[in-house]
Parts: structure tokens; sequence; C-alpha cells
């Protein structure tokens, strides 16, 4: 019987390689420590030469998969939201399930909705859940993020992946998902044209209009949606382009910053775009008491937000004691610092004349 | 010749003005203006609209009809004036000639431009278009680069400093705070200024006025006619203009604008005024050491001591001088058409009394100084209290 949705089991990856801001500021001249300050990021992830969205997905996947102790075969829909899919045409979701062996009974496909693609796929499985056509989904965002050379998106564009199983039997549920609402409309804030290498984007356009608008109209929409607000709430996860963003986004709302910072990890991994709300939402899970609240609020860009009410439950205690693969704080912690140069060829950019 | 008069004045909302294009803003600009007046549409008979690179910003030419359409004002004659940074100072000019000549009786001078619709490059890209493009743009130059070209000569010259410079931006975010038509309504302090990022060496982020989305307009008509129909007609009694070489390499000095000494002269000489007759002044302040310039070239101040006036607070409001009473480009914003006819507007308001915060005590004599690019256009305005 179909009880609810809610996330079974997730897992999240970041690559090991590190470039500073002021690594970066260094090469174009620039003030590394008014950099580092004005986007409140030290440092970024940055992808090893062999990964890209699709190996980063496979990694968080499994993580999910392990922490959920389901089989891979039951899993009805595998979803990645990418703005960095390796293909053009050809799917990442299906590398995703060959490769943790969910095939071949399911459906399938990619998504991109700039940031929030990911969280769109988390809304997909909960409509397939709960209206019975799956017992599990899984919904992945990732990507290995593009920014141009000297661009202010360099300093912060990274890499990473989340993943999360939905599920509908409360006694499979880490955390329950009460209620999820949208709010989106044609905000051409960033884009990139089919062929350009790196997006471009509408530098001051990119806030008030496009991530404040949203990020706040879902999630007071959401409070409105639950009757609730933000005193009922113990984290607050928002999408985090910098280590700026959020914070200021929680001021306006009137929440304290201290249920945003424990899921804002922004300023020691960078942006990892599709990634961020969810491996925001993966670092609060992982030290979230049963029956505490989280509120998550992804936006992408063009432009749109979704946010979730999320209650924690007594299975996850049981789950993370279990789970012997690696956490955020793993990943986080395992890092190498490269120097432009070896970033340079990490990311591809380097032409020979 | 004609006296005129400018019996109305409005303005839209100075600002990143992102959920308003071009028409929306000049529609709030004309109809505050026209309401001021207390004329209706059907009075007017010609339109001029001063905008410097809609073509570029935005894609729109043919800019004086598609006003007289949002404004409703067709079928009058609607010409776009274009002198860049200028733009609005011109226009204004042109219908002070239209009415002092006989030919058009109630004219509309607007002013405009949307510029936050283009990126940041775009649009500093198609600025450059106010100078010389083959020979300064071309090869590199931005008007950030021009204007610092020009702050380094003044500093060697008369020993002008980074913290006088940064005084004009203080003063003028001060003036800003008290005008809710402003961009900025913040106060900042030097050391603000001082700190801020190195944009041209040596004007950094805050000596520069921003980019800004606005729209000013402003209704005239013949002195006589004005004093039947309106309560405090305010009387224009000098309109100049002059140019100079485009390029700033070519000019004589790279520390003063001849085209402001050259238009000052004559407006001086035209109202029988001299510099010190002028209560306030809205001068063109695209960066800092532009004001500086400027109060020097006009005559209110010796040349090479408008750094050392500022520092003073000689030219801050109800002091020697107040300059810049509106925020100035700096601190109200500065869509680059609509400048000119702001500055029209901001000196009826403080002439008629209606400042509110920021009114000057006394005002009877105001000067509007528009400068088009590094100053190969330079437009002066003095208006006078009945």
């Amino acid at each position: 019987m179909v009880e609810a949705a809610g996330i079974i089991g997730y897992g999240s990856c970041v690559p090991k390689y590190r470039i500073k801001t002021s690594e970066i500021a260094r090469v174009w001249g620039e003030e590394g420590e008014r950099i580092t300050k004005g986007l409140g990021v030290l440092e970024k992830s940055v992808p090893d030469v062999d990964e890209d969205s699709a190996t980063l997905s496979v990694e968080a996947a499994r993580n999910a998969i392990a922490f959920a102790k389901i089989e891979p075969e039951a899993i009805g829909a595998v979803y990645v939201g990418s703005e960095s899919h390796p293909y053009a045409v050809k799917p990442t979701a299906t590398i995703v399930a060959e490769a943790v062996g969910a095939t071949p009974e399911l459906t399938a496909a990619d998504l991109e909705f700039a940031c929030k693609a990911g969280t769109a796929g988390m809304q997909m499985c909960m409509g397939m859940v709960c209206s019975n056509m799956i017992r599990f989904g899984l919904a992945i965002g990732a990507d290995t993020s593009q920014g141009r050379p000297g661009d202010a998106l360099e300093y912060t564009a990274s890499a990473g992946a989340g993943a999360f199983l939905i599920g509908r039997d409360r006694k499979d549920f880490v955390a329950e998902i009460e209620a999820t609402y949208s709010f989106t409309t044609d905000t051409p804030d960033f884009w990139r044209r089919q062929g350009a290498d790196f997006p471009s984007h509408g530098g001051r356009f990119t806030g008030t209009p496009a991530y404040f608008r949203h990020i706040m109209g879902a999630t007071q929409g959401l409070f409105e949606k639950t009757s609730t607000r933000a005193s009922d709430y113990d984290y607050f996860v928002f999408h985090q382009p910098n280590g700026k963003f959020p914070i200021s986004a929680a001021k306006k709302m009137g929440i304290g910053t201290e249920k945003v910072k424990p899921g804002l990890f922004t300023p020691v991994i960078g942006n990892t775009y599709s990634g961020a709300s969810m491996i925001g939402l993966a670092g609060v899970l992982d030290i979230a008491k049963p029956g505490q609240r989280i509120v998550v609020t992804s936006f992408g860009s063009g432009a749109g937000s979704d946010a979730f009410s999320i209650e924690v439950k007594d299975g996850i205690l049981e789950k993370r004691k279990k789970y012997k693969g690696k956490t955020l704080a793993d990943y986080i912690a395992d890092k190498e610092y490269i120097d432009y140069g070896v970033y340079v060829k990490h990311r591809r950019k380097l032409k020979s004349l | 010749m004609r006296k005129v008069a400018i019996v109305g004045v409005g303005m839209s909302k100075f600002g990143e003005e992102w959920t308003r294009g071009f028409r929306d803003m000049l529609i709030e600009a004309g109809r505050n203006a026209l309401e001021d007046s207390k004329l209706s549409g059907s009075e007017i008979d010609s339109l001029y609209i001063g905008t410097m690179a809609p073509g570029s910003l935005v894609g729109q030419e043919h800019v004086g009809a598609l006003v007289a359409d949002s404004m409703g004002l067709t079928p009058v004659p609607a010409t776009r004036i274009e002198a860049a940074c200028a733009s609005g100072g011109a226009a204004l000019r042109q219908a002070y000639l239209a009415i002092a000549s006989g030919v058009h009786d109630t004219v509309v001078v607007g002013g405009v431009e949307k510029m936050t619709d283009t990126p940041g490059n775009e649009v500093t890209s198609a600025l450059g278009g106010a100078g010389d493009q083959e020979w300064e743009l071309f090869m590199g130059a931005t008007f950030p680069g021009l204007y610092a070209l020009m702050a380094t000569r003044h500093m060697a010259e008369y020993g002008t400093t980074e913290k006088q410079m940064a005084q004009v931006a203080v003063k003028n975010h001060a003036n800003a705070s008290k005008n809710k038509y402003a961009h900025f309504q913040n106060e900042i302090n030097l050391d603000t200024v001082l700190n801020s990022r190195p944009i041209a060496t040596p004007l950094k982020l805050f000596d520069c006025s921003p980019i800004t989305d606005g729209a000013a307009v402003a209704v005239l008509m013949p002195l006589d006619k004005a004093k039947k129909v309106c309560e405090k007609p305010i009387e224009i009694l000098a309109s100049t203009q002059a140019s100079d070489h485009l390029a700033l390499h070519s000019r004589k000095s790279m520390s003063s604008l001849l085209a402001t000494q050259v238009a000052a002269k004559k407006a001086f000489d035209e109202a029988n005024l001299s510099p010190k007759d002028i209560d306030l002044a809205e001068v063109h302040d695209c960066f800092t050491i532009a004001e500086i310039m400027a109060i020097e070239d006009l005559g209110f101040f010796k040349k090479g001591e408008g750094g050392k006036a500022t520092e003073q607070g000689k030219t801050s409001l109800n002091s020697e001088i107040s300059v810049n009473t509106s925020g100035g480009l700096k601190g109200c914003g500065h869509p680059v058409g609509a400048t000119g006819v702001k500055q029209a507007a901001e000196i009826v308001w403080q002439l008629r009394g209606q400042a509110g915060k920021r009114q000057v005590k006394d005002a009877k004599i105001g000067l509007a100084h528009n400068v088009g690019g590094s100053g190969a256009t330079a437009v002066v305005h003095i208006m006078k209290k009945l």
C-alpha cells in the first residue's frame, strides 16, 4: 500500500582534486583575498581527467544503494539531472543504470534544468512511487560544470554528484518527504547555447530577479502550502552558487544562519551545479537526528526552484550505522591541491595553436 | 528669439529596472512630467528624445516615433538626438531652440537609456562608441581607461589626490540618499571608495558611475505663455553647446575639457551672469575626476583647485555651491541618454523649492552641465526661478 514518498538511501561523490580561489585569481591578475572573501569560496573541487558526470553519478548512486541496502534490480527509474552530460545525444542515465546493476527492467532519462535538474528527478520519482508505477526511483544531480577561463564563474564552477533513492514504504524511510512546491518562470539569467563550450550569464541579473526571487518564492510557497514557518525547521539547504547567496536568502526570510551553515558546502568544494542542493541535503542527513525537519530548495537558472519539506525518521540510525561507504565528510577531507596548469589539463581547457 | 521656460518635469525611478523596458520607463517619466505641467498631450506640438545607444543596447532605433507612440503624442514631429552621454542635454537644447525660434510652442523633451538588458562587456563596448572608435577603442581603450588618463594627468599637474576624488563619490552618495529617484540610496565613506576594486588605476569601482536604467522628461513652452498657465515656470536663461576633438590624444589638455570651458563662457555671457551667481549645479560626474574637472572648467573654482575645494566641503549641499544635489551620475545613476534631462529636472525641483531633504536654501539660479564621451561634446544650461 502506498503510504508516502520518502528517502530510503542517499549518497554523494566529490572528486579529490581542489584548486584554491586564490590560485585562479593569481593567474588572472586579480586579488585572491578579495575574491575569496567576496564569493565566500576558499577552494573548489576539480574532476580528474577521466571523471565526468557519468562517473560521478555512478559513484554517488552506488553509495546511495549501499546506504539503502536494496537490490539494484528493484530500482524502477533512473533520472540523471546535469548540464554537463557527456553526450548531447545518448543518455547518462543508461550508463548509471547499467553500472549499478539496475537494468533492464526500468525507465530512465536524462534531465536538464541548469542546477535544479536533480531535484526535478526527485519529484518525478515521488510521483512514480506514489502512483505505484515503481517501487524505488533513483534521482541524481551531477555536474562537471564549466566556467570560461577568466570569467567570474571559473572561481566556483566545480564537480560533484548527489544521489537519492526514493521509495514509498515508511518502514524503508530514512526521511519522509512531506511536501514539495515548485516556483518556475522564464527568466534568462544563465544559459549555454547548443555547441557552445561555456555558459553565458547576465551578471548581476543572476541575483535578485533570478536566484533570490525563485529560492524565496519556492521556500515561502512551501511554508504556505504546508502551513509551516521557518521556526518549524531545524535545517535549511539552499542552492549554493557561492558561499554568500544562501546566507543572504536566509537573512531575507528571517532564517537564522546557524540553520543554513550545516548544509553549506560551496565554501570548500565550490558550486557543483546540479549536485549542489542534493550534496547539501546529503551533508545534513549525515548529522540530523530523527524527528528533525529540513527544507531543501534548489535553484536552476532559466529559472526555477523546487522546495521540499523533509522529516528525518528513526530508520536513518540503523542504516547510518551499517553504511560502510564514503560519506560527504570523507570526500571533503580526501583532497589534493593542484595548480592552475594542472587544472587546465584536467578541465581540457588547453588548446594547441 | 523668444524666451523659454520649463513648465513640467518627471522621472522614472533610476536603477537596475529588470522588470521594465524602454517604453515603461518613458511612460512613467512622461506621465509624471505632463501631470506636473498640468497640460494635456493634445497641447504638445513637438518632441525631442535624447538617447545614446538603443540600437546596440536593446536593438531599437527610430526612437523618436517610438516615444511619440508610447506617450500617446502622435502625430507630432518626433526626433531623436544623439550626442553620446550628452544626448539628453543636446535634446533639451533642440527643444529650447525650437521654441525660441518660434517654430514650435509646447515641446516635450525626453531622455532614456535601457542598459541592464545587456551583458556588461557589451555595454562597455556600446558606450565605447562615444570615443574615437578607430584611434581609441580599436586600440583597446575603454571609458574608464580614458578618464584614468585624465585623472593621472590632473594628479600630476595639480597634485589632486585619490582621496579628493573619493570625496566626490561620498558627497554624491550622501545627496542620492535623499533622492527617491536615485539608483543608490545609501551613504558611503572614504574607506569604501579607497578600498574598492581597481578599475583603471587610479580609478576604483566607487569612482565610476553605474550602469543604470531610467528616463526623464521635461515640458517646455515660451516664457510669456508659461507665466499664464504655470505657477512656477523656470526660465532657461542660456542654452549652449560646444564640441572638441573626439580623441583624447588630439586635445590641447588632458586635465580640462575645452568644450566645457567654451560652452560655459558662452552660457554666462548669454545669461549675463558669472559663476559666482550660481547657487547649485548638476555637473557631469561620470567618474569622480570628471566632477573635479567640471567645477574648474565651469569657473566655480580655479583650475587645479577642484579637488581641494571638494575635500574642504565647498561643493556639499548648502555650502559655497551645491554640486550634484540629485546624487549626480555617481549616486543617482547614469542611464546615459536620460542624464541631461534628469539634470534639468533636478534644477527645476530645486528652484521651485520642491527638493525635500536635499533642498538648497534660497536657490535662485542653477546650472546643468552634460558631457558627451570624454569631452568632445559639452552642453550647458542656466536656469532661473522667476
